[in-house]
């Protein structure tokens, strides 16, 4: 039954012990991504602004998500459920948009 | 599966850890329960979190001028000092598990703390920004003040209750975290983590985490919308 690979101790969780360098390259990033997204807002890109503003968050939070929250080392069930969750706020958006954003009568 | 067998010959003396719940197998499973369960809750705080902000975009999307004229009331070196902060925050947290897996108990404790320095300056400047737009009127309802474009006040004032909604949800959530922060503290000092132990600081991290994830969106949506249609 126990984990052949499990060095621990006996019954131990199963440990990743993320490297130093890991934490401070994605602080990195992380830091370099606010100053982008400021930088960026203060440019004209007409329509560009808010999708350009919105990919640097996303991608923000996919490293916060896959390396400070340690899903890239999690189990697939962890990965089904963080997955289905970002499933579930699109159902919420793509069906509120659906109704709001077509109501042809108001102007928008 | 063999030390399930009961036996009256020799009952083997099973040491178990002290914190390990008697309905898990051991250590493993039941940090993974945790880890799981955790995220389950956090998928509801991101269905909770996502209904106001849907709500917002169905707004901005309505009234992109007044949304970006709104935007400019915020003090925007406020709010990137307080994303730095808070990353700062997220960093700090993640060594505090990264101790505790390692079995350092100082360092946990002191990973720990910072964090809650952070966290609270965070709070403190969100304070400041809370006490002038307070002072400026830009507070929902009979006493709001705006006056730059009269017909676009009432949304203006739709605005700011969506960023006082937001933010304020979202201190909240902070304050929870930082009384989160000091339990952890205590039980670190304690000596209640080390490698085969550390699950309670990991689910604080993933609540940390998570809240600072909020703030990564809050930001561009609250402070930086670039105001395309006037000017």
């Amino acid at each position: 039954m126990a984990d052949e690979h499990d060095h621990a101790p006996a019954h131990a969780p199963h440990i990743h012990v993320t490297p130093m360098w890991i934490y401070i390259a994605v602080f990195l990033a992380l830091a370099v991504g606010t100053l982008l997204t400021w930088w960026v807002s203060t440019i004209d890109l007409g329509w560009m602004n808010t999708p350009i503003a919105l990919l640097i968050a996303t991608i923000k939070a996919v490293l916060v998500i896959l390396f400070f929250m340690h899903v890239i080392h999690s189990t697939r069930l962890t990965w089904v459920v963080v997955i289905a969750s970002f499933l579930w706020l699109g159902v919420l958006f793509i069906l509120t948009f659906a109704d709001y954003l077509t109501r042809i009568w108001q102007i928008y | 599966m063999s030390d399930i067998a009961i036996t009256d010959a020799a009952p083997e003396p099973h040491v178990h850890h002290p914190f390990l719940q008697h309905h898990f197998e051991d250590l493993g499973q039941q940090h993974e329960a945790s880890t799981l369960g955790m995220w389950m809750f956090l998928s509801t705080e991101i269905l909770f979190f996502g209904g106001v902000l849907c709500a917002y975009w169905v707004y901005r999307i309505m009234y992109p001028e007044a949304w970006a004229m709104a935007a400019e009331q915020q003090n925007k070196l406020y709010g990137g000092i307080n994303t730095i902060v808070l990353i700062i925050s997220s960093l700090t947290m993640a060594l505090a598990v990264r101790n505790a897996q390692l079995g350092k108990r100082k360092a946990t404790v002191g990973m720990l703390f910072a964090t809650l320095i952070f966290g609270s300056t965070f709070l403190a400047i969100k304070s400041i920004e809370y006490w002038q737009h307070f002072h400026e009127g830009l507070f929902p309802g009979t006493n709001f003040t705006w006056n730059e474009v009269p017909a676009l006040a009432p949304k203006v004032q739709l605005f700011m209750t969506f960023y006082w909604s937001m933010t304020g949800l979202h201190a909240l959530h902070m304050v929870i975290g930082a009384g989160l922060l000091l339990w952890m503290m205590m039980r670190a000092w304690r000596g209640d983590f080390g490698p085969e132990y550390y699950g309670p600081v990991e689910i604080m991290g993933l609540y940390w985490h998570f809240v600072d994830i909020v703030w990564i969106f809050l930001f561009p949506f609250l402070y930086l919308i670039h105001g395309v249609h006037h000017g």
